[in-house]
């Protein structure tokens, strides 16, 4: 799925409101979550999952062809981490915890 | 840097204080995207939203691990995993802003 599926399914759920609108809604939620990482946020989106910000330090890497030593300047990089509530739903719920005892239907089963 | 967190009120802010729809409205559309993007996962799909990221599924096998703890050793069972590849857009953003702010130190 990519964000224009997105948004015409949502503008399909609300043939009250005009699609660019929808669009801007979209976007907006997106770029908040971007802006927050920028502004070195952390996101926390409960049974969604969380976006974190982490700094790796400049190094000294080398270059796997020549083997010439190069420097690598530091960076930020953004991370996600699924919250468990996603991951369960991944995985159909309880299958972990109740795996032994009694298998639960998973997926494609 | 703040180093404040973001939450999903904050998200629905944004959307109430930019478009002319009530606060409850804003929060749903919140729910419904995240839900949206969580469903299509849930069904083994990627999703890509542009100048963002792309969520994917991965399938990981059965594998031997250890309780770091006991040394026993216990399987992991086969799951599937989120992966998030940020885009470019981000990526730079993310690294524009920490360095002006790094600089400014």
């Amino acid at each position: 799925m990519i964000k224009s599926e997105l948004v015409q399914k949502l503008a399909d759920e609300n043939p009250n409101l005009f699609h660019r609108d929808i669009e801007r809604i979209v976007s907006i939620v997106f770029q908040e979550i971007s802006d927050g990482l920028a502004r070195g946020d952390r996101v926390e989106l409960r049974g969604f999952g969380a976006f974190s910000v982490k700094h790796r330090p400049s190094r000294v890497g080398r270059n796997p062809r020549s083997g010439e030593a190069v420097h690598i300047e530091e960076k930020w990089a953004p991370f996600f981490k699924a919250g468990k509530e996603l991951r369960d739903r991944l995985n159909g719920a309880g299958r972990f915890s109740q795996a032994d005892s009694q298998p639960q239907p998973g997926p494609g089963e | 840097m703040t180093g404040k967190t973001i939450t999903r009120a904050d998200l629905t802010d944004a959307v109430y204080r930019s478009l002319g729809i009530s606060r409850n409205e804003s929060s749903a559309f919140v729910e419904r995207i995240l839900d949206e993007v969580a469903q299509t996962l849930e069904k083994g799909e990627t999703v890509k939203i542009s100048s963002f990221g792309t969520f994917s599924v991965r399938d990981k096998k059965l594998r031997m691990g250890r309780n770091p703890k006991t040394g026993e050793e216990v399987p992991i069972e086969p799951r599937r995993v989120i992966t998030f590849r940020a885009s470019h857009v981000l990526k730079d953003q993310i690294n524009d802003t920490h360095r002006q702010a790094n600089a400014a130190e």
